[in-house]
């Protein structure tokens, strides 16, 4: 993978911030986006920008297409056996609350049991604690090993024949754990179970195919794999999707409307209601396109040689404490000694490294880990090997910098 | 090697309040407790106050956080102890006022709070800056109204 032509289909990299080259590892927040990307959506508003699905107009049907296309490439892109399997959402956030909305809303009841593991992001923790509040079911945790990975002992522990539901991250956005989707899934469906896998952190860096996996659901962000913001996608077996009913009801969604009853469309369009995300679905397919051209292989190869020299270069800094497991996918949470990763983020931004720092929308797994904060650097296909020479040189300044308070 | 605008920021006062933080701890159960939290990372802090004759009495914090959300705090209690509340609260007007850049112009001893000054410059951190203040506003708000 030539890493030097692929930085230069992101403009955004080529910038100074606070006079030094912008080291841009915060891509598990958001990743940027390639010009291909950004010239399809510029395309789209300048030549096709049209409703779907409505109108007999021509530039309508090129919208419509565009639309539907990009349906495709995503089925396409995750394995999926049926493009109505394929719905688009705001996020993942949206696409977790759609099932919890729906399957979640009429297939539990008190006794019930949904469980989740230690390591969820709030997306894949609130829409449950919610849920489970209406409908009186129980919410379970699979505990976490010491590495912060998931022992299947434990899964098999925790879901019982009660267990209606269980949810789980593909990949730790906080440890970078690899959770072992499909083993867990076996599990849920041993105990007549279904499983929704939160893939925010899976699908922009690896190869997914959701057949192989087995899940019922999977749920992933367009933002942080070279799309635009504000487009996502839920997957879900069609024969579930079919029995669910619709969370949003308006416009677009519908198949006949009465003065007090109305029907629905068939999938996926009964689960978009209003008009949809059109320029953020023809976004997510330029992508794909993109991603599926450099290769998901060799994306996750280069991340991993990334993470794995970066692990080798900060474990030699002192005092610095790396949370999370050795094998994990491409990204380090780390603290540097007794400095608030508020203050290490500052002093790495002066430096022009972008980096996050705050509780990593995991306040349970932070708690998990008994700290309220941490720093986390996080590598995409455009990273090299000096952007964590750089963040290394920059956590020695820190160090440097708050050496006489610590 | 230079850290010229970073100490802008991290001004030595500054990080002598994080490290040695004045009226940290809590006060009798009669005084006034309130937590403020700034979600978006995770710092807290919780703030009590003891409010007498219109006066500042005692204010002590705990919590957790980074240097200048915590050195704000306190700074903020030092300043505030023995002060009318209606003076407090012109401080905290202040210091909303350094933290937006603006120059001030006024006779009230603010202690040590000058020194967050810098903070101006680093937008992402104001919110760290303000937190304990926002807890001194809603603590009077909160007396006003029992």
């Amino acid at each position: 993978m030539d890493v030097k032509s692929i930085r230069s289909a992101f403009p955004i990299l080529d910038q100074e911030v606070n006079g030094h080259p912008l080291v841009y590892l915060d891509s598990a927040a958001t990743s940027q986006k390639p010009i291909e990307v950004i010239e399809a959506v510029n395309n789209y508003y300048h030549l096709n920008n049209s409703n779907v699905h409505r109108g007999v107009h021509t530039i309508g049907t090129r919208a419509t297409d565009l639309y539907e296309g990009a349906r495709e490439k995503v089925k396409q892109f995750i394995g999926a056996k049926n493009v109505e399997e394929i719905i688009f959402t705001r996020g993942t956030t949206t696409a977790i609350n759609l099932v919890a909305q729906s399957y979640g809303k009429s297939h539990l009841s008190q006794g019930d049991e949904i469980v989740i593991s230690k390591m969820e992001h709030h997306s894949n923790i609130i829409p449950w604690q919610q849920i489970a509040k209406v409908t009186g079911a129980t919410l379970k945790y699979i505990p976490l090993e010491t590495d912060g990975t998931i022992h299947l002992d434990n899964v098999r522990k925790t879901i019982t024949p009660k267990t209606k539901i269980v949810a789980v991250t593909h990949v730790s956005n906080v440890l970078g754990t690899i959770n072992p989707i499909k083993e867990i899934t076996k599990i849920a469906h041993e105990n007549d179970a279904v499983i929704l896998v939160d893939g925010a952190q899976g699908v922009p860096h690896m190869k997914v195919d959701v057949v192989d996996l087995d899940c019922d659901f999977y749920a992933f962000s367009g933002h942080k794999m070279c799309a635009p913001t504000g487009i996502g996608v839920l997957y879900g077996k069609k024969q579930l999707l079919e029995q669910m009913e619709p969370v949003e009801f308006g416009g677009e969604m519908i198949d006949f409307v009465d003065l007090y009853d109305s029907t629905w469309k068939e999938l996926p369009w009964k689960f978009e209601g209003g008009t949809p995300i059109i320029a953020g679905a023809v976004g997510l397919g330029a992508a794909i396109d993109f991603l599926t051209e450099v290769g998901l292989d060799n994306v996750t190869e280069h991340e991993t040689m990334l993470v794995n020299y970066a692990m080798e270069q900060l474990t030699e800094i002192d005092k610095l404490t790396i949370y999370g497991p050795k094998h994990r996918a491409g990204l380090v949470t780390f603290n540097l000694a007794d400095v608030h990763p508020h203050d290490t983020a500052t002093v790495l931004d002066a430096e022009g490294i972008a980096v996050r720092a705050g509780h990593h929308c995991a306040q349970p797994l932070m708690k998990w880990l008994d700290v309220t904060a941490t720093a986390r650097a996080s590598f995409y296909l455009y990273n090299t090997v000096d952007d964590v020479d750089n963040l290394v040189a920059g956590l020695n300044k820190a160090k440097e910098f708050f050496g006489d308070v610590f | 090697m230079s850290f010229d605008n970073l100490d802008s920021l991290y001004r030595q006062v500054i990080m002598d309040h994080y490290k040695n933080p004045r009226n940290r701890g809590s006060l009798e159960d009669d005084a006034l407790t309130i937590d403020m939290n700034n979600p978006t990372c995770g710092d807290r802090i919780q703030l009590h106050l003891s409010i007498e004759d219109n006066h500042v009495k005692d204010a002590k914090f705990e919590g957790e956080g980074c240097s200048i959300s915590l050195s704000s705090a306190s700074m903020m209690t030092q300043v505030i102890k023995g002060k009318e509340v209606e003076e407090a609260l012109k401080i905290s007007e202040l210091f909303s006022d350094i933290m937006i850049g603006k120059e001030i112009d006024t006779d009230i001893d603010l202690g040590d709070i000058e020194a967050l000054q810098g903070v101006c410059k680093f937008p992402a951190r104001i919110k760290c800056a303000t937190l304990a203040w926002k807890a001194m506003e809603k603590a009077v708000d909160q007396q006003e109204q029992d």
